[in-house]
């Protein structure tokens, strides 16, 4: 069967690929465009490491086939920090020790981002259930939470 | 050496591996490719135990796109009945658990792998390779395995002169344990019961290999230990450690999981047999199959007190789980369970049991969480029965320094008691509680682990500091590097870059594990600070034409002393770096060794719960964790390690577990129903970090990674006692079980 073309937006730079039917979003992130920072730990939609933001809406890449994502925009974790100056978010996880191992780090990131673009100034309680979708063996969530709450207070007083 | 100055000892500073990990640059072992490179896919028993009655692999061979298809005649073979030790581990069992030789012994067991074009052909190639079994009967559970008409999965393992599921036994005695219990005012005795669960790292296993024409091999891979790769695949490839370069790819976590091989053979022999590089990913449903997990237990625990709270007499028999293979982790069990605690009458008695589930693996603190379960349950009622407070029944019996562990060593200066002290008196403990609330408390003790390690540290020709190390950083070791290296050497900390070394670049070192890294690194890394600090006064006294007995090193730069003091402009570090050349030549030092004086770990949880009465729902309402931890390097990441156990203990007692269907298949092999902890289930958690440094490391530092895994069991056992006013003796207190005992069903 033949590929599949698909124009899409990526990390706001024009991205056109060739896919099969079966291929997942995040095959392609991954094994042919590179972008490895979107993992796989589980492959179902269950863990959240390989978390993507499509127009705007936090999705699992896992979930998505690649053919789906014609004329899409695409943030991944690549595109997060602007011209090497790391996003609030990404400094905040340095400086609070939100992450050990760093496996699921890329995947909160985005869901984080997605969080605060929906809503900026979330309660405790929010943060927990929007990042209930991203699984971390390591932390055990605190310095995670910790950091979104910090980041969102920050964002409050500079608006 | 100069005395240290905690100007970044105890800092929490940003760690040198993170902004890469903030960006997703960071290269976990399935980020890496290779030119050439094609794709490996390992085939997997349906059966969980058979005779394997012949493998056709022509038909996956003859599949286009397909390059090589390897079986256990292409895996070195070691005799099932001559033990090969390498470390805690023992190579004939390794042999057979990454390839099936004669039978598998578990559903998920290897048994074929192929290498082709794509990962689709690959898994394809594997569907078209015949098997023919001759099914067994098969036992999963303890009970089913130790009966005496078991199955047996290896015929020449004997336990009192006969064929055997039980592969090994072990056993602590202290005193008279009979006289012990005649002694008692009171005595409790209870049966538990825990299910297998699963390490959970996010990153599954995965590997890439390269055999070059030469045959010289690289790996890239996911592991606790780079030395550990490169010793398991020589001794089942046959090729010479010195052509095998092993390369630690970040970990993306491991819980002690990842100290064994899986698929690295295996890539490494489909590589050299098609000339490219093989690259293999484990999916989610195979790493939960076969890979890890701890084992599932059942135990006897029998303790007696006098009426004023001191234990005189505590017994404890343990079953676990193995697995296939013997190995399971009773030292854990036997070992730690009686630790934090003076009894002068002991017992303590576990055994090995061997069934046809997956090959166990280490899990953070292996077998002590099952331990403690029991012991710190018992206490918890042997407390309400003298109607005392069950931490002022573990302070009235605490080891402190002196004490005679039950399981051989005396103490010497810890911790222990001071856990509990602050548990009283944190505010946690007083807090009022609401209704169908309740709290529980318990300790625990680890071992904690020295080993050899290396480390190289050299001056770079611009004056700032490269350290290498040879231990894979799962949660943040190179900040705590970077830390005390700063601190030696005086300088700022961001003058260190912290690497992990590969096989080929580093000294050997044991992997990470046994909560060993820091203490460990820190030691080496120690005394190649002191050997740099000693060639820079060299370098000083050769400029200034003084002896090297007259310069002292003060906050990163050399200084005349004594008579001298003052005579000349001191030499900072990077001055004496550029005149490197001129005097002697490039400034660095290594230094190895096996790392001894690794002292124990304890820690003293509580924990609130409310327990929804209706759906059996046991929610974790507050959780703080107290633990001895040495000298806190890098406090945040200390806390981080207490988090990340407290929470995965929450998994284990709430939640996670293996459940094996009818068939002897593993039916929750997603993170759907292997259900561990989420955000939205989990509380803030509070931690108290206390500083009792441990008299035999140059920084106080105890391992601080395994601990945290040992009390919450009871404790949250405990606290749901309190709450519904029954008591569960097996885990998970999963809601449907939680519901049976509020109906007491």
């Amino acid at each position: 069967m033949a590929k599949i073309q698909v124009s899409t937006r990526i990390n706001n730079e024009n991205i056109d690929y060739l896919c099969e039917p079966h291929d997942t979003m995040l095959d392609i992130l991954r094994n042919q465009l590179n972008l490895t920072g979107s993992k796989e730990s589980c492959g179902s939609g269950d863990c959240g490491s390989c978390s993507v933001i499509l127009d705007g809406e936090l999705i699992c890449s896992c979930l998505m086939l690649a053919a789906e994502a014609e004329g899409s925009n695409i943030e991944t974790i690549e595109g997060m920090s602007e011209g090497g100056k790391l996003h609030a978010l990404q400094q905040k996880f340095l400086e609070k020790a939100a992450l050990q191992c760093g496996i699921c780090t890329p995947g909160f990131l985005m869901a984080s981002k997605a969080l605060l673009d929906h809503n900026p100034s979330p309660t405790e309680t929010e943060v927990r259930y929007w990042l209930a979708g991203n699984l971390c063996r390591c932390t055990g969530y605190d310095k995670i939470v910790k950091a979104v709450l910090e980041v969102a207070d920050e964002m409050k007083e500079s608006a | 050496m100069n005395e240290i100055s905690n100007k970044w000892i105890g800092k929490n500073t940003i760690r040198p591996d993170g902004a890469d990990k903030v960006t997703g640059r960071a290269q976990y072992s399935s980020d890496t490719t290779m030119p050439g490179m094609i794709w490996g896919h390992v085939l997997r028993s349906p059966h969980p135990h058979a005779k394997i009655l012949s493998i056709n692999t022509k038909k996956a061979e003859e599949l286009e796109g397909v390059k090589a298809v390897i079986t256990s005649k292409d895996v070195v073979d070691f005799p099932i009945d001559t033990p090969v030790i390498l470390g805690i581990q023992d190579m004939r069992w390794m042999c057979r658990n990454v390839m099936a030789r004669d039978k598998v012994l578990f559903h998920g067991h290897p048994l074929a792998a192929v290498a082709a074009t794509t990962e689709e052909i690959a898994e394809k190639a594997c569907e078209l390779i015949e098997v023919e079994y001759d099914v067994l009967p098969w036992a999963i559970e303890i009970d089913d395995a130790i009966k005496p008409d078991a199955p047996i999965l290896h015929d020449h393992i004997q336990f009192e002169g006969k064929s055997s599921n039980i592969a090994g036994t072990l056993e602590h005695k202290k005193g008279d344990i009979d006289k012990g219990f005649s002694e008692a005012d009171v005595i409790i005795e209870r049966e538990f019961k825990t299910e297998a669960v699963h390490q959970g790292y996010l990153e599954t296993h995965s590997c890439l290999v390269s055999v070059a024409a030469d045959g010289r091999a690289t790996i890239w891979s996911s592991s606790q230990g780079q030395f550990m790769v490169r010793a398991m695949t020589s001794y089942l490839t046959g090729i010479p450690q010195s052509n095998i370069r092993a390369i630690p790819a970040e970990i993306g976590g491991g819980f002690g999981g990842k100290t064994i091989v899986y698929l690295e053979p295996l890539a490494t022999i489909l590589s050299q047999k098609t000339g490219r590089p093989v690259k293999i990913v484990m999916n989610r449903e195979d790493t939960m199959r076969a890979s890890g997990p701890t084992s599932g237990s059942k135990s006897k625990i029998k303790i007696g007190a006098t009426k004023d709270g001191k234990i005189v007499a505590a017994q404890g028999t343990y079953y676990l789980q193995a697995g296939a293979f013997p190995g399971s982790p009773i030292r854990g069990a036997v070992g730690c369970s009686l630790a934090p605690y003076d009894i002068p009458n002991a017992h303590t008695f576990g055994y090995d049991v061997v069934s046809n589930r997956c090959k166990v693996a280490a899990y953070r603190a292996p077998g002590a969480p099952i331990g403690a379960y029991g012991v710190e349950s018992v206490l918890d009622e042997i407390a309400e029965k003298l109607n005392m407070c069950p931490l002022e029944l573990r302070k009235i019996n605490a080891a402190k320094e002196g004490t005679q562990a039950v399981h051989g060593p005396t103490y010497p200066q810890m911790g222990y008691l001071e856990t509990v002290e602050a548990a009283i008196n944190h505010p946690h403990y007083k807090a009022p509680l609401g209704k169908h609330q309740g709290r529980g408390v318990a300790s625990g003790f680890w071992f904690n682990a020295g080993g050899e390690s290396s480390a190289q540290l050299n001056i770079t020709e611009d004056g700032n500091v490269v350290v290498t190390t040879g231990h894979p950083d799962i949660g943040g070791s190179r900040a705590s590097i970077a830390n005390i290296t700063a601190e030696l050497l005086g300088i700022h900390h961001d003058k260190v870059s912290v690497l992990i070394g590969d096989t080929a670049t580093i000294g050997y070192s044991n992997l990470t594990g046994g909560s060993r890294v820091l203490f460990a690194s820190a030691m080496v890394v120690t005394e190649s600070a002191k050997l740099v600090i000693k060639q820079l006064k060299q370098r000083a006294a050769k400029i200034w034409g003084i002896d090297e007995e007259a310069i002292e090193w003060e906050n990163g730069e050399a200084r005349p002393a004594g008579d001298n003091a003052g005579k000349f402009a001191p030499l900072t570090l990077a001055e004496l770096a550029e005149k490197a050349t001129a005097t002697g030549g490039p400034i660095g030092a290594g230094y190895q060794v096996n790392t001894e004086g690794a002292e124990g770990g304890f820690a003293t949880h509580i924990c609130d719960v409310e327990v929804d009465m209706d759906l059996g729902i046991v929610r974790v309402k507050r959780y703080t964790s107290i633990q001895d931890v040495g000298k806190a390097i890098h406090p945040d990441y200390v806390e981080g390690q207490l988090h990340g156990g407290c929470v995965q203990g929450i998994g284990w007692a709430l939640s996670e577990e293996y459940i094996y269907n009818k068939d002897g298949h593993l039916d929750n092999t997603g993170f759907l129903d292997y259900r561990m902890p989420v955000c939205s289930d989990l509380p803030m958690l509070d931690t108290v970090l206390i500083e009792i440094p441990n008299p035999k490391h140059p920084q106080g530092v105890r391992g601080v990674g395994e601990v945290p895994l040992v009390p919450p069991l009871a404790a949250i056992s405990n606290a749901v006692y309190q709450a519904i006013g029954k008591r569960s003796y097996s885990l998970p207190m999963s809601p449907p079980k939680v519901l049976k005992i509020i109906e007491g069903n």
